[in-house]
């Protein structure tokens, strides 16, 4: 029996779970609404002068990101873990961490991307000016990686439990919390016209952290739970 | 040396030697939090800004120091017990995470009640504050995570990563929150740290550290105690202890 090198297994996990979620459509969709209406609520809720929504835009779009992706967060090892094939990918004889990259990544091109392409027309929806919605795009394709990739880890941790959904929420809001910072940051800096190199700078930081020490613990944690 | 560590690595010999510390602990602690509070209350002079209202200060700044350290004691005993999988650094590590929690609750309480006469609020969006209460958001999520593990051995390992993964953020957080604080405001209104402190009122804050400290060693060891006997409960050390208690 021949077994796949590295690099080709983790193709084949990626196009496998590619594959999966174009078999399911519309569970890709629902994040998607989510998204959109919490974003328009806002408006509803706080009034709909410009100025003002323009001054909060920013930070109402990265949160309804920030909830979208947390939402979509418990489907990345839901089938996997009740159809066994989790179990499965532990005993593959790769590297645990570089095949997480690999599901975190199918992951983040099924949730994470739709977001990008909607955000300008929330943005617009939001009167955000030109330049702020460029940053605000340059942002969530920074900032929806990292929050993939610390999500997993709590995903790893919550996987087993029944109830794993509020707890997955209060494992991972608080370690959001720098990602939203910059990224909210640097959208409204640009909306008012100041460079945002530090603010990108600071992100493109994070991501490559959260690239190269999450997937560690996102395979020790899932050893952990499926013990 | 090396003999007694090994030795206290096991649950039993554990319970015994903190069963006899905790009385010397205990009294420890208490003479320090008489003296500090004598000396901080009654001895240290009144403030010649804020009055006497700063004497919280002799609480709420070892409970925030306290905070932080036992986080750090939580992910590093959490850390052992993950690499050598000693089960006496799981058990310290989950008995620290309640206390922590309290001791970042009171100072996040205490700070609240010293700001309001100081800067006319309960609560400020102020970098300090704001990382104090991401730390409290952090032990809550170590404890509801152990708490919903059925299996606690599992349990303890999967809050030791979490704990881990936490204190490569902490660092993290507490910049950013500093750093989005003063785009937003510039320092007018908290001028906590640093204030040149007369010596005075150095000494009690000294002496309060080390009675919280005491405190969190006599407390942990006592908490530790009852999980040892939790876990243990079906092995024969403990079931002797229990019929000779009968």
């Amino acid at each position: 029996m021949n077994t796949a090198t590295l690099s080709q297994a983790f193709l084949i996990l990626l196009r496998r779970d590619l594959t999966l979620a174009y078999r399911r459509r519309s569970e890709m969709i629902n994040p998607l609404l989510f998204f959109i209406l919490v974003t328009a609520l806002f408006p509803l809720g706080i009034g709909a002068d410009p100025a003002l929504l323009r001054e909060v835009g920013p930070g109402i779009i990265w949160v309804a990101a920030l909830l979208a992706a947390l939402l979509s967060l418990e489907t990345i090892f839901r089938s996997d873990f009740d159809d066994g094939s989790l179990e499965q990918l532990l005993l593959s004889p790769h590297p645990l961490s570089i095949l997480m990259i690999a599901k975190v990544f199918a992951h983040w091109l099924i949730t994470g991307l739709p977001l990008l392409i909607v955000a300008p027309l929330l943005g617009v929806l939001l009167d955000l000016p030109g330049d702020a919605i460029t940053t605000l795009l340059i942002t969530l394709a920074l900032g929806t990686p990292v929050l993939s990739l610390i999500g997993t880890i709590g995903v790893a941790l919550t996987v087993g439990l029944r109830k794993g959904g509020m707890i997955l929420s209060l494992l991972v809001l608080p370690l959001y919390i720098p990602v939203l910072i910059f990224a909210a940051n640097a959208v409204a800096t640009s909306g008012a016209g100041l460079p945002i190199d530090a603010h990108l700078s600071m992100l493109t930081a994070l991501l490559l952290l959260a690239v190269s020490l999450s997937p560690v613990a996102t395979a020790a944690a899932l050893r952990i739970s499926l013990s | 040396m090396l003999k007694f560590f090994h030795r206290m690595a096991s649950p039993k010999y554990f319970y015994q030697f903190a069963g006899k510390l905790i009385p010397w602990l205990g009294v420890a602690c208490l003479g320090f939090l008489l003296v500090g509070l004598y000396d901080g209350l009654v001895l240290a002079p009144t403030d010649y800004q804020q009055g006497d209202s700063y004497r919280i200060m002799f609480v709420h700044v070892p409970a925030a120091w306290m905070s932080m350290f036992i986080y750090i004691v939580m992910a590093g005993a959490g850390a052992i017990g993950l690499i050598w999988h000693i089960k006496l650094a799981e058990v310290i590590a989950i008995s620290s995470a309640h206390i922590g929690a309290s001791f970042t609750f009171l100072a996040l309480v205490t700070g609240s009640i010293w700001g309001k006469p100081m800067w006319g609020a309960w609560w400020v969006w102020d970098a300090r504050l704001t990382s104090e209460l991401i730390l409290l958001f952090l032990y809550l999520g170590v404890i509801a995570l152990y708490n919903a593990v059925e299996d606690k051995r599992a349990a303890a390992r999967a809050t030791s990563i979490l704990a881990l993964v936490g204190v490569v953020n902490i660092p993290i957080i507490h910049y950013s929150v500093e750093w989005w604080n003063t785009l937003h405001q510039g320092p007018t209104v908290t001028k906590f740290g640093a204030p040149s402190i007369t010596i005075d009122m150095l000494i009690p804050l000294l002496l309060m550290a080390v009675a919280f400290k005491l405190f969190y060693a006599t407390v942990v060891l006592m908490r530790a105690r009852c999980e040892i006997l939790q876990r243990e409960r079906n092995s024969g050390w403990v079931r002797e202890l229990v019929r000779a208690s009968q």
